[in-house]
């Protein structure tokens, strides 16, 4: 059978499985679009590139299936960076095809083109030209391969106008040959043996679950691993949910913004078991002292992982899930042959002791007072169902979302981790929404983040995709006007924003969608409940809230974890 | 110019023979801020690979690291670290050096002790073909640079494992891709 390239592609993405992308057309993808029109994937047509890139992400985060974006080529494929990036850095699995300039036209500066693949090789885990319409299914198939095994990541696809025109006699590879490409999934037997030795030996045990446990499905497998061995659990910013937050051996988030337990519990623990997780600095603080009595067993799929920080005293190489479950056995046929486990008790009551002292705290606004953005965040986690999507962007209020939600199940948490792109959560919760349509999705941002790509709502309410947006609005780039106020002697250098522009409900209004502005703690939970019975279109409430609010605790940046700033009211007299 | 004994690593990179890989795998080294000391790269007998030599300056831990992040290529098939002295390395140098009146004798004895092959010749240069060693080639170079050397092209080093079937041969790093 001969299809044009443009119809194999379309062709290989619905072979792939794709149900879903998010794309805009233009001069060099136009011969793909054609054929989408006879395509039963839904395509939903966003308006900045960068909505698509972010949207496929949050659709990845809440189905754990790769997300599709399709855009054409020169600026769109500049726009698409930014996800690409993001994705890079937090392991999404995602696929983007660009189109490009003919192949004669490689090279010449033409209209449009942009050198792609060299632009995006080090933001991806694999990119490919594609330079013959023959070529195509075997690339689309690679590609979904790549981007979902091993250490999940995007990869793109650049597809010339005249290979996309071109013809070529259909098939559909039976297999990939990709002789440099062999992940490792199953843990090696003897690592496996001596970590499960070590965990059973322990006194000050913590499990670190990093976002690779989501990765590879693990939610369930940790638990086990957490309860047979009565083990506390910190998530971090990319793991939230991974463990439930209502668990009694939840401790929450670790880091610079981690809760003082989780952060103390690691840097006094004497084994770190790190599952999927990858020592970033904002979790290690100063990498030096972080931990310091610790040894380090660590399950990453990525070999690259293994020691790029720290080093591991037991490095296991495999699938989280799969090493985890191997674990599991391992240690109860120890338990079974007489090992006893160390007393953990002192430990435990050690940990509690740190739980009652120093919970997550803010001071309620008193009457009159602006609305502290913490109590908007309590309303929304009470009045919403339990399998509540929270999607982010980057700041403050990403904090305060992590630090106040309660997540109880896996793949409700979509946010920007690595990267920290602001401007993530409004398309990234509507490629969520469109993943999860059952689930209800609450966007909440910024008020500076909103305004990078608020326009997507527009793409929202046209495809009727009824996400809701809390927008924490306290008129400035909260984050930096938190370390211009902490470190650099109150000198607010362009953090100023303006409460009042753009007037945020004219402007959600304006996009198709309702808009509700709230000033009082008192018309919180009404503007939230209305939200809540919305469900024709997008809603978008803006919250005022107190521009003083900071973020704690915290470890300032490059400082040891046993720096930790705690929040006004509890720092007298805090101690170990 | 020339490293200091040990401090050097020659990584044997077997990649796949397809168009940007080499790109890829210099991106990487810029990306993770590593020098590549020297580089040459060609296709191997089987035409669905190449092999790159790529002689590093670092401590062995970034180099582990480096291996690792490399074998994250999916075009990389094969990372081999080659020691100094499980393996044979080769350079090549092309050198057009002053070779006038009195000293021109002088610059065509030292090409001859050196076994050196003379490919140009010209009324007060010659250029001089050289192989073997890179230490071979630098020593060759501090002894021209006196009558003047006009310029100089290097190939950067090739290597391969030796083949004395008692010593240890290849050292493979490195695990499987993530």
């Amino acid at each position: 059978m001969q299809l044009t390239g443009a119809q194999a592609l379309i062709r290989s993405l619905e072979m792939e499985g794709v149900e879903v992308m998010f794309g805009l057309p233009g001069g060099a993808i136009l011969p793909v679009y054609d054929p989408i029109i006879d395509s039963p994937i839904r395509h939903i047509l966003v308006r900045h590139e960068q909505g698509a890139g972010h949207m496929a992400e949050g659709y990845a985060h809440a189905t754990g299936r790769p997300g599709v974006a399709i855009v054409t080529s020169g600026p769109a494929a500049t726009n698409i960076v930014t996800p690409l990036c993001d994705a890079y850095m937090d392991s999404i699995p995602m696929v983007v095809i660009t189109g490009q300039v003919p192949s004669t036209a490689i090279g010449t500066d033409a209209f449009q083109e942009c050198d792609t693949v060299g632009i995006t090789r080090s933001v991806t885990k694999h990119n490919e030209l594609v330079m013959n319409a023959q070529d195509l299914p075997r690339i689309v198939r690679e590609a979904f391969h790549i981007a979902t095994t091993g250490r999940p990541g995007p990869v793109l696809v650049d597809v010339p106008k005249d290979v996309a025109q071109a013809t070529m006699d259909w098939y559909w590879p039976e297999s990939v040959d990709l002789p440099g490409y062999r992940p490792t999934t199953k843990g090696h037997p003897r690592m496996i043996k001596e970590a499960a030795r070590l965990i059973l030996a322990s006194r000050r045990p913590v499990i670190y679950a990093g976002g690779g446990i989501l990765k590879a499905r693990a939610a369930e497998a940790l638990r086990e691993l957490a309860e047979l061995t009565d083990i506390h659990v910190v998530t971090t910013l990319m793991a939230r949910g991974a463990f439930p937050d209502d668990h009694r051996l939840c401790l929450g988030m670790p880091g610079m913004h981690g809760s003082y337990t989780a952060v103390t519990a690691m840097q006094e623990a004497d084994l770190l078991i790190a599952l999927g997780s990858r020592f970033d600095d904002r979790v290690t603080g100063k990498v030096d002292a972080f931990a310091p009595d610790a040894k380090v067993i660590h399950v990453d799929i990525d070999p690259a992982e293994q020691g790029k920080v720290r080093k591991p005293d037991v490095p296991i190489v495999g699938d989280c899930r799969l090493v985890i479950e191997e674990l599991v056995r391992e240690i109860r046929a120890l338990l079974d042959g007489g090992t006893e486990q160390a007393d953990t008790s002192a430990w435990r009551s050690r940990v509690s002791g740190w739980r009652e002292n120093y919970p997550l705290t803010y001071e309620p606004s008193r009457e009159g007072d602006a609305l502290k953005p913490q109590f908007v965040l309590e309303q929304l986690r009470d009045n919403t169902p339990s399998d509540t999507i929270l999607v982010s962007g980057v700041g403050q209020h990403q904090m305060w979302s992590s630090q106040y939600w309660r997540f109880n199940e896996p793949y409700t948490w979509v946010n920007s981790g690595g990267l920290g792109t602001m401007g993530f959560s409004v398309p990234a919760a509507i490629g969520a929404k469109v993943g999860r349509p059952d689930r209800m999705v609450w966007a909440v941002d910024g008020d500076g983040c909103f305004q990078m790509t608020a326009q997507e709502l527009v793409t929202a309410s046209t495809e009727r995709i009824p996400v809701k947006v809390a927008i924490l609005n306290n008129a400035y780039l909260g984050m930096v006007r938190q370390w211009q106020e902490m470190f650099y002697d109150e000198r607010y250098s362009e953090v100023y924003l303006s409460p009042d522009l753009p007037d945020y409900v004219k402007w959600a209004e304006a996009m198709g969608c309702v808009g509700l502005r709230v000033e009082a703690p008192e018309e919180v939970l009404p503007a939230i409940e209305k939200a809540n019975e919305i469900d024709d279109r997008p809603v978008v409430i803006d919250f005022r809230t107190d521009a003083r609010e900071k973020v704690f605790p915290m470890v300032p940046a490059g400082r040891s974890n046993d720096d930790i700033v705690l929040p006004p009211a509890q720092r007298e007299g805090a101690e170990r | 110019m020339t490293i200091p004994p040990g401090a050097h690593h020659t990584l044997s990179v077997l990649v796949e023979n397809k168009a940007g890989v080499l790109a890829r795998v210099a991106s990487l080294f810029a990306r993770r801020g590593y020098n590549i000391y020297s580089l040459a790269v060609a296709p191997t007998d089987d035409e669905r690979f190449s092999r790159i030599t790529i002689v590093i300056d670092v401590e062995s831990a970034p180099l582990e690291q480096i291996v690792k992040q490399l074998f994250k290529l999916i075009n990389v098939v094969k990372i081999s670290e080659l020691a100094p002295a499980d393996s044979v390395e080769r350079e090549l140098m092309l050198v057009t050096a002053r070779a006038d009146g009195p000293t021109r004798g002088q610059v065509i004895e030292l090409v001859q002790v050196f076994e050196g092959v003379i490919v140009d010749v010209g009324h007060d240069e010659i250029t001089v073909m050289l192989s073997g060693v890179p230490t071979k080639l630098d020593d060759f170079e501090d002894l021209m640079r006196p009558y003047g050397i006009v310029q100089i092209q290097r190939t950067g080093r090739v290597a391969l494992p030796r083949l004395d079937k008692s010593a240890p041969r290849l050292r493979a790093v490195g695990g499987k891709a993530g």
